[in-house]
């Protein structure tokens, strides 16, 4: 049961938020170019990380808004969270 | 290997059980194997198996990072059932459900296979359509399923409450269906291979996979390197973790699923029941407990942890159902990872390195397949090629979209 | 029958108040302060159960929660509850309880065949046996079922009701025992907020009832007294916690009315359930002591040192008068010396061979033999102990020679040591690291979980002395509460005498004259389970040599006391035979929760009335005073039909269905999903999500549109409404509404956030009312000012205005075919505009109809429903809706899938209608179309039927499916063949089978 920072709310418990997956996947602009296989990657593959893992999260039962955050995987503590369109934190001191 | 049987029992208990022999070896690995592979849950052992017993490959390792069984093999809710939609999946989990009907002779070790019945409850007229669809496509595919109206569910089940919040309208039942012991199967797995003459290596992780010239030639591991000119990698939750060293994603996400038992109590329930509407799933194993399918998480995680809310929702669905389980109690909860893709169908596939061949996404059911998984798969790699039964859950169909979409099928009301 | 056991004096009983219960049917009295256990124990009365497996008579082992043996079923009927710890029971007058797991009688148990039977039933005999012939299998199951399963479940819903909350505190102490009442005590002297929770009734732990010293008993109220009087300060007895889990989330369960009997809690919750948001965690969870494993070990009398110490000290009982005391550490002597100072004859058994000579001569004044580098070789006496035989070690303790010794007693108190309760800080997710001083595991801080700021304190961190206890605890509130910022003031700890383990000599398995597993004795770790230390050398032998495969194969550790007092003793026995030491075997999980816990108690708030809360729209009454049948939609309670005095669904249905087409019928809409949409770049991202052209579309104007994923697959679809240029009003389907709200924002927030635009979901904010039929155009002009005429008010088009007085917007769109408008106002109106229309609407035949009347008149026009008549795999082409795929666009949500491989090709299912050869004969939902009929499936598909009805309309039934390459075959004939047997031959269709050129929807 985590505790979540929302970078517009602050500290909130797990059950106002929800969680969808890997961030930092821009959907491609030439779709139409794109061969299955590219297009594929995009819409599936994902790196499911066991270790430091980029991810969206909603705080779906408060503002809605939708922000980052950086969560080892393995301990499932959360480094940093931060907006849509910032740069993620380096996370190198924080390394599992 | 010395069978096991009633006399055996009786002779052993006269020597006062000292000459059992050891249910599986321990070697040393070998500098290489025909075939490595990589998780020794059900379907790793299964794999290998079915490799040595039926497909002629007996020089084969499986490589165990922690202890036989200890993934998702001994973390389920046991349930088995062949009672799907789509045929590619009735293809799999039938295939399976046949050989669960023969294995504790199969492998002279009794998994305990317990065709108890296994009933889904329909609770709206969408259910209602769901089970409709679905009871007529497993009927067609020649497995067995049934239509019962609440009065009958009633009869099997008298303690349900049917006017529940969401009341029973109707149910579909698998009298083929049930549970088994899941441990059992791991270990007769594991001694069936044994004997054929497959290296079973306990704490021996795989840290790498080796790759000449865009072919698999061995794995790295906490116990030195292993050659292996075919490598089948059946990690579960953890196969993203493989292919990454293998130079490559997997349609995969792997989240905490949860589960919980009670106290033992004198039998109460005698099938399995499932409710998608409201969320229960629930059987009782022989040992008397209740065993409680809960959700899984939406967050990747590798924890083994899941949320506590999920226990609460999954707790009050169930006193929903059954009010009179409301002062019985919970005596354990855990939790595993399971890895799961968009479609909820398994790959069992080639990959893009030559000779390295996947066997994941299970989700939330692989247990009730692990016999005809490992069957499938075992004779898929023999021949480098995947057979009828796994062709259709190739990685491939991830581009060119022919998913085998039993999710989308089931969910999404109106 | 009288107390013959209990003492004189001494307790924290009330001797002054008498308490009756019944065991198994026989009356006895207690004291109010009492368990059952205490109680029963009182009464000389020491078999109280039958073992899970072998059916060996057990009686008490323990004092507390760690009791693995003393499982009764409490009470009877409705309030009955298995498998209850009868140390954990509060004694109440009029309690019944009785004994499990026998048959016919406590006494005398069939099932004890399985103990003379026992030779052939060692650890997983099961897997090995039962498996011919195969058929068998499931009546040998039955058998098996039968005889396991300990007590009986309830079979009537539970009477009580339980409450849950949740908690936030800076500092939470687990456990009120020396260590936690002074961390507690330290904490609560700064402004922390401060909360300490313990299971039993009284604080005290392991000192409960025990005179240390006056300072002590000083220090000890004054600090309860003023836990109790601190605001800061929620102080919870009874309150078990029950689990960890990260970011400090507890879970503890309060134990409110259990203790005064079933129904007498008048209107409080049986139970409470806390969630806990701790900053600082401080564990106090003390130790347990472990049995020794030795021959026998499990007859009914042989208890745990430190229970006898608990009877005579808590509730002035005194389990026997004749005592052996088997001890391999200095902690036992205690209880020797109690014991004997309240009267029994002791006698004192130690595995070492030399002794803290202090402790040997205060027996000798005492007048206590002690048998220094002894063993108990037997223990006689099946349905309780009478003697102990005794023999002296040899040098290195692995076997026993000499003379041996045959001491009469009733109760052997036996001592392996203490196992700190390292179960909280192992749920935190910490490692335990193994301490050979005590021969136990203890808290690894250095490898504590950094998101669960946590300290052991006392006992449970392997600190034994009530002196260190003190003062750790003391430590440790001061640290807690200063992490979270605050000073705390923390006053004098008493002096209290040394006391605790003192010296140990590991001793895991007690020898005897045979070896292990031979010979008739069992030695038990798990007593429950029916665990001996043969199993565990079995269990090696085989090959079940991790800490886990040990669990699981002999099942130790795996009983409802969760391995409490077995789970160390079982490690180091496998660690023994395999020549390892003992952390090498590996540490078992401990698993939530600590003590079974109540499934009421987690989500008995969750069922019944507040299960999951029915939705209902503004007119909801209006429906119910018209008698309507509800139906489940997601959460919502919707009309399913408004049937007629005599009417059954059907003749409903079809009078409804006509009365659409023929005259005007009203239908509440108001769950359909609605989506207030506003923003510069609005119509530019209506562009991206539905499939058509969106930016030409007139202010005033409304359009269909079909939502993608992006697989291409249809996943929800509704009219859109253009308000303004940047203004749209948009509905989804019911069941979609959250859905689509959420696929809106993800995209807007996290792909485009540049564009600007809002959503706002107004579902509850309108009331909506659909008027379909030819007579819906008069009925509304006659309580509107809009022109509804078809010139000023064309199809797909939005008017605002006022309809029965009230504000509303009023949508000229259809999903009958029919005219048909859907008039909008604001919820808190959709009342009065339902019972205005239906009072107008009695000029014109108005007639209330429900959704299944919606899904048949939309079904003869061959409108889909998304999820019903899509599933998740189809696109707009599959479903012949390629009028609605813009070809201009270059882009939208889903578009580049269309052209993979498998979603081009040919054969995939398409919709299509069918029409039966019998015009009467309705098919079932989910038939299958077949490719060729045989007598016995398998038989191959090729489509389903989505859905099926009898249309009045149309005069006979009507059918919509999905069926492969469907749009190539109208026109053929196909065959359904159902379950029963029968089969059924249709048209291949065309979808619209009323009205094909939609001339009544403009009229």
């Amino acid at each position: 049961m985590f505790i979540i920072d929302c970078p517009y709310c602050g500290k909130r418990d797990q059950t106002e938020f929800s969680c969808h997956g890997e961030a930092h996947i821009a959907r491609p602009t030439d779709t139409q170019n794109l061969t299955d296989e590219q297009w594929g990657e995009y819409v599936f593959f994902r790196s499911n990380t066991k270790g430091l893992h980029r991810e969206r999260w909603v705080h779906t039962h408060g503002c809605r808004r939708w922000f980052n955050a950086l969560r080892n995987t393995v301990t499932d503590e959360i480094f940093a969270t931060y907006r849509v369109g910032e740069v993620p934190p380096g996370a190198a001191e924080s390394q599992p | 290997m010395k069978a096991y049987s009633l006399f055996s029992l009786a002779r052993n208990a006269m020597s006062y059980h000292r000459n059992w022999q050891r249910v599986w070896r321990s070697p040393d690995p070998k500098k290489s194997y025909d075939v490595v592979i990589i998780g020794g849950g059900g379907h790793g052992l299964a794999t290998a198996y079915y490799l040595a017993t039926q497909c002629g490959v007996n020089n084969v390792a499986v490589l165990e990072k922690g202890w036989l069984g200890g993934g998702n093999t001994g973390r389920n809710t046991t349930i088995v059932r062949s009672n799907y939609l789509l045929d590619a999946s009735a293809g799999i989990y039938e295939h399976a459900v046949k050989l669960w009907e023969g294995l504790s002779q199969e492998l002279n070790y009794n998994v305990m296979f317990s065709q108890r019945g296994l009933l889904h409850l329909a609770h709206s007229v969408h259910d209602m359509q769901e089970i409709g669809r679905r009871g007529n496509a497993i009927y067609l595919n020649g497995i067995d399923s049934e239509f019962l109206t609440p009065q009958q569910v009633k009869e099997m089940l008298p303690i349900i409450n049917l006017n529940c919040r969401y009341p029973v309208m109707g149910g579909l039942l698998q009298k083929r269906g049930g549970t088994a012991r899941h441990d059992a199967v791991a270990w007769g797995y594991a001694r069936g291979a044994d004997a054929a003459g497959v290296d079973i290596i306990q704490n021996c992780e795989v840290t790498g996979i080796r790759v000449d010239n865009n072919k698999v030639v061995g794995v790295d591991t906490s116990r030195g390197y292993i050659g292996a000119r075919k490598v089948g990698a059946v990690a579960a939750g953890n196969s993203s973790v493989i292919a990454e060293m293998a130079g490559f994603k997997l349609p995969l996400e792997s989240y905490p699923l949860q589960a919980l038992v009670s106290e033992p109590v004198k039998p109460i329930i005698d099938c399995v029941v499932m409710s998608n509407g409201i969320h229960v799933y629930v059987s009782q194993s022989d040992k008397g407990e209740l065993v409680v399918g809960s959700g899984s998480d939406a967050y990747n995680s590798y924890s083994q942890r899941g949320s506590f809310d999920l226990i609460e929702h999954t707790v009050g669905p169930l006193c929903e159902l059954f009010p009179l389980f409301s002062r019985l109690r919970m005596l354990r909860q855990w939790a595993g990872i399971v890895d799961v893709t968009v479609d909820r169908s398994p790959i069992m596939s080639k990959s893009p390195v030559e000779n390295l061949y996947f066997n994941c996404g299970w989700g939330t059911g692989g247990f009730k397949a692990t016999p005809g998984s490992g069957h499938a798969f075992a004779h898929s790699i023999a021949n480098s090629e995947m057979n009828e039964i796994a062709a259709p859950f190739s990685i491939d169909r991830f581009n060119s979209g022919a998913l085998i979409d039993e999710g989308a099928a089931a969910a999404v009301a109106h | 029958m009288t107390q013959a056991q209990r003492l004189d004096s001494g307790g924290l009983i009330d001797r002054s108040k008498p308490l009756r219960f019944t065991f198994d049917g026989k009356p006895y009295t207690g004291y109010a302060g009492d368990t059952l256990a205490s109680a029963l124990l009182a009464n000389g009365v020491r078999l109280l159960g039958r073992s899970f497996k072998y059916h060996r008579p057990r009686g008490l082992i323990a004092a507390g929660s760690e009791e693995p043996n003393a499982l009764v079923q409490l009470e009877e009927g409705a309030y009955t509850e298995p498998n209850t710890r009868a140390t954990s029971v509060e004694l109440y007058d009029g309690l019944v309880a009785t004994s499990q797991n026998r048959w016919p009688s406590l006494e005398f148990d069939v099932g004890a065949v399985n103990s003379a039977l026992s030779r052939f039933l060692p650890a997983g005999f099961y897997y090995k046996t039962f498996m011919w012939p195969a058929s068998m299998w499931m009546t040998y199951e039955k058998f098996i079922r039968k005889a396991a399963g300990l007590g009986v479940s309830p079979t009537e819903p539970d009477p009580d009701v339980y409450h849950s909350t949740y908690a936030h505190c800076d500092v939470l102490v687990i456990g009120a025992g020396p260590a936690g009442l002074a961390a507690a005590a330290a904490a609560a002297t700064s402004d922390a907020r401060v909360m300490l929770v313990d299971e039993q009734s009284v604080p005290g732990g392991a000192t409960t009832g025990r005179t240390l010293s006056d300072a002590y008993t000083q220090w000890f109220e004054q600090s309860v007294s003023q836990l109790h009087n601190n605001d800061n300060v929620t102080f919870l007895p009874r309150t078990t916690l029950t689990g960890y889990f990260d970011y400090n989330y507890l879970t503890a369960v309060e134990k409110i009315t259990d203790h005064l009997g079933p129904g007498r809690g008048a209107d409080k919750p049986r139970q409470r359930f806390w969630k806990i948001r701790a900053k600082q965690v401080i564990i106090a969870a003390g130790s347990i002591e472990r049995p020794l494993v030795f021959a026998d070990n499990d007859r009914p009398g042989v208890m745990l040192a430190n229970a006898v110490d608990t009877y005579i000290n808590r509730y002035g009982v005194l389990p026997g008068n004749d005592i052996a005391v088997f001890t391999n550490n200095d902690s036992a002597y205690l209880t020797a010396l109690n014991a004997s100072a309240n009267g029994a004859k002791v006698t004192m058994v130690d595995t070492r061979k030399s002794v803290n000579a202090g402790l040997t001569s205060a027996c000798e004044d005492a007048g206590i033999k002690v048998f220094t580098g002894h063993a108990i070789t037997s223990v006689q006496g099946a349905k309780g102990v009478s003697s102990v035989r005794i023999m002296p070690l040899s040098d290195d303790s692995k076997s026993v020679a000499g003379q041996a010794w045959e001491i009469k007693c009733q109760i052997v108190a036996n001592s392996g040591g203490w196992t700190p309760s390292a179960h909280m800080f192992s749920q935190s997710g910490g490692k335990l690291r193994y301490d050979n001083a005590i021969h136990g595991f203890v808290p690894d801080m250095s490898k504590a979980k950094s998101i669960n700021p946590n300290v052991s304190a006392g006992a449970c961190n392997g600190s034994f002395s009530t002196a260190k206890c003190l003062q750790e605890g003391s430590q440790a509130g001061v640290a807690a509460a200063a992490a979270c910022g605050y000073q705390s003031t923390p006053g004098a700890l008493p002096a209290v005498e040394e006391d605790g383990l003192g010296g140990i000599e590991a001793m895991w398995l007690v020898p005897t004259v045979h070896p292990v597993g031979e010979g008739s004795a069992k030695h038990f770790h798990d007593f429950q389970n029916d665990v001996t230390a043969a199993d565990i050398h079995l269990a090696a032998r085989e090959g079940f040599l991790s800490v886990e495969h040990l669990k699981r194969y002999t099942t130790t550790g795996m009983a409802t006391d969760q391995g409490k007092t077995s789970n160390l003793n079982a490690l180091a026995i496998m660690a023994d035979i395999r020549g390892a030491q003992i952390p090498e075997v590996g540490t078992t999980t401990f698993r939530p929760p600590f003590t079974p816990l109540t499934f009421g108690a987690i989500g008995g708030q969750e069922s019944g009335e507040l299960f999951i809360q029915e939705r209902h729209t503004p007119m909801h009454g209006c429906h119910v005073q018209s008698g309507a049948v509800f139906e489940d939609v997601g959460d919502w309670k919707r009309p399913w039909y408004y049937p007629k005095a005599g009417e059954d669904m059907h003749a409903a249905v079809q009078r409804e269905s006509l009365a659409v087409r023929q005259s005007v019928g009203m239908l509440d809409a108001s769950t359909l999903g609605k989506i207030d949409i506003q923003g510069r770049d609005a119509a530019a991202f209506l562009e991206m999500i539905y499939t058509n052209n969106w930016k030409n579309l007139g202010v005033g104007r409304c359009r269909y549109g079909l939502m993608l994923n992006e697989h291409g697959m249809i996943f929800d679809d509704g009219v859109t409404t253009r308000l303004a240029d940047d203004h749209f009003h948009m509905t989804t389907t019911t069941g979609g509404a959250a859905r689509v709200l959420g696929w809106l924002e993800e995209w807007l927030q996290t792909e485009w956030p540049e564009m600007q635009v809002y959503c706002t979901s107004v579902t509850e904010q309108w009331a909506v009312a659909a008027l379909n039929g030819p007579r819906a155009r008069e009925l509304l002009q006659s309580v509107t000012d809009i022109d509804c005429s078809a010139e000023a008010f064309p199809f797909m088009s939005m008017r605002e205005g006022k309809v029965a007085g009230i504000p509303a917007r009023v949508f000229r769109i259809s999903f009958t075919g029919e005219l048909a408008y859907e008039i909008n106002v604001p919820a808190r109106y959709g009342r009065q505009l339902w019972q205005a229309l239906q009072q107008a609407g009695k000029a014109h035949s108005l007639c209330l109809y429900g959704t299944e009347t919606m899904h048949v008149i939309r079904a003869e026009k061959g409108f889909i429903i998304v999820g019903q008549d899509t599933d998740g795999t189809v696109t707009p082409l599959d479903m012949d809706m390629d009028w609605i795929v813009s070809k201009t666009k270059p882009d939208f949500i889903g578009k580049r899938s269309f052209v993979r491989s498998d979603t081009n090709r040919q054969g995939r299912p398409q919709f299509v209608g069918l029409l039966t050869k019998d015009p009467q004969v309705v098919l079932p939902e989910g038939a299958h179309i077949v490719a060729e009929v045989k007598d016995a499936p398998p038989m191959k598909t090729l489509g389903h039927v989505t859905s099926s009805y009898m249309s009045p309309n149309a005069e006979r039934s009507i059918a919509l499916a999905l069926l492969n390459n469907g749009l190539q075959r109208k026109g053929d004939t196909v065959t359904i063949r159902l379950m029963n047997g029968d089969v059924v031959d249709a048209i291949v269709t065309d979808p619209v089978f009323i009205d094909k050129e939609g001339v009544r929807v403009r009229g």
